[in-house]
């Protein structure tokens, strides 16, 4: 009996050097609650042409520099396209960590941009957790060529969209999102059916290392366009560099902007019509404090 | 011999209720990482950090989650947690370690205390043995403690490619900061 006791007692004298290296923090860590943003969906604002889910940071300058080259198919006459370059530049400022504009101007029929984006839901992982990110977009183009030939106003010149962005991000390398779009021209082609035009997005990027991505861009218009149109469908890979993102794709693409990629696309994508473009984006910080 | 037994029991028990006594915890201790290369300064904080110590046994742990570090430029941030600690696989750094002269420590007089810490540091999935020299303070019962040492980035097999080979410092200097240790 009593040498049971004894070696009961020296069991727990045993034990208590060896509660005493147990982690201290155990408990701790355990009250403090595990709900993170998920962040870093895509590598960049816009998936190749369309607005992804992410946004800037406040007080972040986008300068983003946009080229779209010829078709390929042109030949070594057009050097595969790369003798002929339509481009876009814009500025885009995060206002707040949930809401960002910008402005932008294009080559192709002398276009100017503007939007606003403001995200609504954010995707979180813990308890409680939100699936998806939300986001609206909302913007207008202004075309400003003088070759105008119906000499119109202002106000036919321009061209408004509004645009929904439901995404997530599935795992560390896979994220999906669809942006239902809403475009409405004030001024259409006589061959054009209707002013407004509805159409779905899609887009993803699947992530083969720490800085390479690809990523597919696509919409289809859900009204009966001209039989002109095709599908706008780029296909590219993101590459990021330290301040850098490139974006390198190809595509049937000419118009950067949501009314010149949605209304304006003709080239068949799967017939050959592909002509390289690239998307450059360096982020400035503004308003830092010197310390 | 079974009062024996009792008393020893008693001992023991109250033995264990001291040492509990003597358990501090914060969970507002700030870690801080400077690094200085030719091109760019890099430097973050995390207010967040767990930490405990016991004044018994100079056991002393620290537990930090990547993502709170904070960084001046977000984008600086994000590359942080994507592409060089991987805060999605390896989520928090944690330090344990113990102070070889805990005795020294007298949290009952206001006073500095010299404490030479050997441990292990987990980061990125990778554990090293760490030796830190911290300084705690003691004021009317209040606890505080700082510590600065040096980490090698490719001891953690964290990679930074050439081409930002001059914006990123091979030897990143980790400050520690707990500005109140509270009793528990």
């Amino acid at each position: 009996m009593i040498k049971r006791l004894v070696s009961y007692v020296m069991a727990m004298f045993l034990l208590l050097p060896a509660i005493g290296q147990e982690s201290l923090l155990t408990e701790m860590e355990d009250s403090i609650p595990s709900r993170e943003k998920v962040t870093a969906a895509f590598k960049s604002t816009r998936v190749i042409n369309a607005h992804s889910v992410e946004m800037l940071h406040k007080g972040n300058l986008d300068f983003r520099i946009l080229h779209r080259f010829g078709n390929v198919n042109d030949g070594v006459k057009e050097w595969f396209g790369l003798d002929n370059a339509s481009m876009r530049m814009s500025f885009d400022y995060g206002l707040t960590n949930n809401l960002m504009i910008g402005i932008g101007r294009s080559t192709f029929r002398k276009e100017l941009d503007y939007f606003l984006k403001a995200r609504l839901l954010q995707q979180t992982t813990g308890p409680g957790a939100m699936p998806i990110s939300l986001l609206v977009a909302t913007g207008s183009t202004i075309w400003t060529e003088s070759s105008d030939p119906y000499k119109t106003n202002i106000t036919k010149r321009t061209a408004h969209y509004v645009q929904l962005i439901a995404g997530r991000k599935f795992n560390e390398s896979f994220s999906l999102q669809l942006s239902p779009i809403l475009l409405h021209r004030n001024l259409i082609e006589a061959w054009d059916t209707d002013n407004t035009i509805f159409a779905i997005g899609g887009g993803a990027r699947y992530k083969v290392s720490k800085r390479i991505a690809f990523t597919i861009d696509y919409h289809h218009a859900l009204n009966s366009l001209p039989s002109t149109n095709t599908d706008p469908l780029s296909v590219g890979v993101d590459i990021e560099t330290g301040g850098h993102v490139f974006q390198l794709h190809f595509s049937n693409v000419v118009g950067m902007n949501e009314r010149a990629y949605i209304a304006q696309t003709t080239d068949e994508f799967f017939k050959g019509d592909i002509r390289f473009g690239f998307n450059l984006s360096r982020i400035f910080k503004l308003g830092t404090k010197k310390k | 011999m079974k009062k024996v037994l009792l008393v020893v029991l008693i001992i023991s028990a109250s033995l264990q209720t001291t040492i509990a006594q003597k358990k501090f915890i914060s969970k507002t201790a700030k870690i801080s990482f400077y690094s200085k290369a030719p091109l760019e300064d890099i430097e973050a904080h995390n207010t967040k950090a767990l930490s405990a110590f016991d004044a018994g046994s100079g056991q002393i742990e620290f537990s930090v989650l990547m993502k709170g570090f904070e960084f001046e430029k977000a984008k600086m941030q994000e590359h942080f947690n994507e592409n060089y600690v991987e805060s999605d696989k390896f989520p928090k750094a944690v330090f344990t370690g113990n102070i070889k002269n805990p005795g020294d420590l007298k949290l009952d007089k206001d006073g500095t205390f010299k404490a030479e810490i050997s441990g292990t540091l987990t980061l990125h999935g990778v554990t090293k043995s760490q030796h830190v020299e911290a300084v705690f303070y003691v004021k009317n019962g209040f606890v505080t403690a700082v510590a600065d040492f040096a980490i090698a980035v490719a001891d953690y097999n964290i990679k930074i490619p050439s081409l930002v080979a001059e914006k990123i410092s091979k030897s990143i200097k980790v400050v520690v900061n707990v500005a109140s240790y509270q009793q528990r």
